[in-house]
């Protein structure tokens, strides 16, 4: 069968959705937060949100990711998207308000906003990309990196007793009464992507039923700042990130 | 009843990030030797008779910049 009797409309089966706008990304080959964004914005396709959905975008890498959705978008100061997420729902609360932040912004300087969001049960929606490392400022440490992981700031490895341990904030978050759906998960292989995707829709059907604080973490990668390529940085992430960070619902009530 | 499927890549969106390559579970996908205007050698289909149309390339893509069709044959 030639290719131009399959490269047909009515043979179509995948096609970029139209929530996305049609600026080239600015992140590196092969970086996870495409991945994610293109799966929220399938979401809202699906579910026929794009006018009612508000994204609030965080400081770092992803801080430009208004250019890259057609939905209404504010821009937070650092780890601050949680509250600026609050104010809007309550504002507007038939609308569907989701942050989208980096492990940076959200488990270090945005931990007292997030724990109190959460603790209060908003009706919002967290998508928290853990990659481990600061990616847009040249790989730093992060609260999240991994004992003995090489970072900018710890070319030695990361080292307990200087640099403390890494944070698993999803855990703590699980604990908390506000959240009522807390999951890990990942984007590395089609299958985990689609199991993230019904995360997210799942997390944007809760913060409708106004259940709570629905909370989503991606376990993703950094090649550049891992200094890697980004499949072997998927094959690091799979082989260091997962047994620390295990995948799967912590919490869905 | 086999499936058939082949693929239309944006080249210039394309940052040849290899995902989708090993992501494939025909292997029909490789990079290319020439680049596009950004440098990058970009992904196209090597063994275009063995594509089932799984959409795997392009649910992993981060730059979303492949297209998909599919018949039943």
């Amino acid at each position: 069968m030639d290719l131009k009797d399959i490269i047909k409309p009515e043979n179509l089966v995948y096609k970029r959705t139209k929530v996305l706008t049609d600026n080239v990304m600015h992140y590196c080959p092969g970086c996870s937060h495409g991945t994610v964004h293109k799966l929220i914005a399938e979401v809202i396709e699906e579910m026929d949100i794009q006018d009612k959905t508000i994204g609030i975008s965080p400081v770092g890498c992803a801080v430009f990711a208004y250019n890259y959705m057609h939905i209404d978008w504010q821009q937070a100061a650092h780890g601050r998207a949680p509250a600026l997420a609050t104010a809007t729902k309550r504002l507007y609360p038939d609308k569907y308000i989701f942050t989208y932040q980096g492990d940076g912004d959200l488990a270090s300087i945005g931990t007292a906003e997030i724990m109190h969001a959460c603790n209060r049960g908003e009706n919002i929606v967290v998508i928290f990309i853990n990659n481990a490392i600061y990616g847009m400022t040249g790989g730093q440490m992060a609260p999240t990196t991994l004992l003995g992981m090489v970072t900018s700031t710890t070319p030695y490895g990361r080292q307990a007793d200087i640099n403390g341990y890494p944070l698993k904030i999803t855990e703590l978050i699980a604990q908390l009464e506000g959240t009522c759906y807390v999951t890990r998960q990942s984007v590395q292989n089609a299958a985990a992507a689609r199991k993230t995707k019904k995360a997210i829709r799942k997390a944007f059907e809760n913060s409708k039923q106004m259940k709570g604080t629905s909370f989503v973490e991606v376990v993703s990668s950094c090649s550049s700042g891992w200094k890697l390529t980004p499949t072997q940085a998927n094959e690091w992430m799979e082989e260091n990130m997962f047994p620390f960070y295990p995948l799967g619902d912590l919490k869905d009530i | 009843m086999a499936l058939k499927g082949a693929i239309v890549v944006d080249t210039e969106k394309c940052k040849g990030c290899s995902v989708c390559v090993v992501n494939c579970p025909t292997k029909t996908i490789a990079l290319t030797k020439e680049v596009n205007s950004k440098g990058y050698n970009y992904a196209y289909m090597a063994e275009p008779q063995t594509c089932t149309g799984c959409t795997n390339c392009a649910t992993v893509c981060p730059d979303t910049c492949i297209t998909v069709y599919r018949v039943k044959i």
